[in-house]
């Protein structure tokens, strides 16, 4: 036990905040996204942890395997590799940070003054099976929105982030 | 620290760095990273919330949760191809730079 709470928790929260302070402060943009991919790792243990498995395997496919990758690309057709910036932060970067600071203090007096002394009831954990009925049953609207807001926004992305077209047809 | 306690706060904390390189950084990818670490944030305070709540067999948390990593990554294609399109008309990503708008 360490600051009350257990070994595996305390490693994966730590491997988690590591990997955000590093995305917040380091000065190659290749090595934040990087960074980046340590702290979604962490979240997917710390999900492994409360007997989330289905969400911290998603959490693995779609963010280690889908949105670092994205980033990745994004950041190579932006910028070269390598390239260090000179001017990191934003200028009013003091008031962002005062900010942010504000948002968890705030945050963190509201929990630890209301939470009730409550334990983890026991239960089975949830099958594969369990988490698709529930999708195709109650959860069948959501899920077809989802897939329609999914396409739609794939296509869009597609769309904006493609070479205008001129008039006579030919790429720019 | 009960474990609840110790998952919200965790959870704050990840929204706080989130919400520091959101405001803080000046290149619009970094900003999308941390809108990314906010929305993580939030889906470790529903599963938290799913795991010690009263009836975690009905699922509802982890469904939400699960949900919000589809549209996150949806939200994450959209925003980088935004980025991608504006560096290919104004070659940069600096924030500071995007004044066009400025009223």
């Amino acid at each position: 036990m360490i600051f009350g709470v257990g070994l595996p928790f305390f490693l994966a929260a730590m491997i988690t905040l590591i990997g955000a302070l590093a995305a917040a402060t380091m000065r190659n943009l290749v090595h934040c996204a990087l960074s980046l991919t340590v702290a979604f790792g962490g979240l997917a243990l710390i999900y492994l942890q409360l007997d989330a498995q289905f969400a911290g395997f998603a959490q693995i496919l779609v963010y280690i395997g889908a949105v670092a990758i994205l980033v990745v690309f994004a950041i190579l057709l932006t910028r070269g590799v390598g390239t260090t910036l000179i001017h990191v932060y934003a200028q009013k970067w003091v008031l962002g940070l005062l900010l942010a600071a504000g948002v968890f203090a705030l945050l963190g007096w509201a929990v630890l003054t209301s939470i009730p002394r409550v334990a983890a009831p026991a239960i089975a954990v949830p099958t594969v099976l369990a988490i698709g009925q529930s999708l195709m049953y109650d959860y069948v609207l959501p899920l077809e929105i989802t897939a329609v807001l999914l396409t739609v926004a794939l296509i869009g992305a597609v769309i904006v982030a493609m070479p205008e077209f001129k008039k006579n047809g030919g790429a720019e | 620290m009960t474990p609840l306690t110790a998952y919200l706060l965790l959870a704050a904390m990840i929204f706080a760095l989130g919400l520091g390189i959101a405001l803080t950084r000046r290149v619009a990818i970094l900003v999308l990273i941390g809108i990314e670490l906010m929305l993580n944030a939030a889906n470790l305070n529903l599963i938290a919330f799913w795991r010690f709540g009263p009836h975690p067999e009905a699922l509802t948390g982890m469904m939400f949760a699960i949900f919000s990593i589809a549209v996150a990554a949806a939200e994450a294609a959209v925003g980088l191809g935004l980025v991608i399109a504006y560096h290919r008309h104004a070659k940069t990503t600096d924030l500071d730079a995007m004044t066009r708008m400025k009223g």
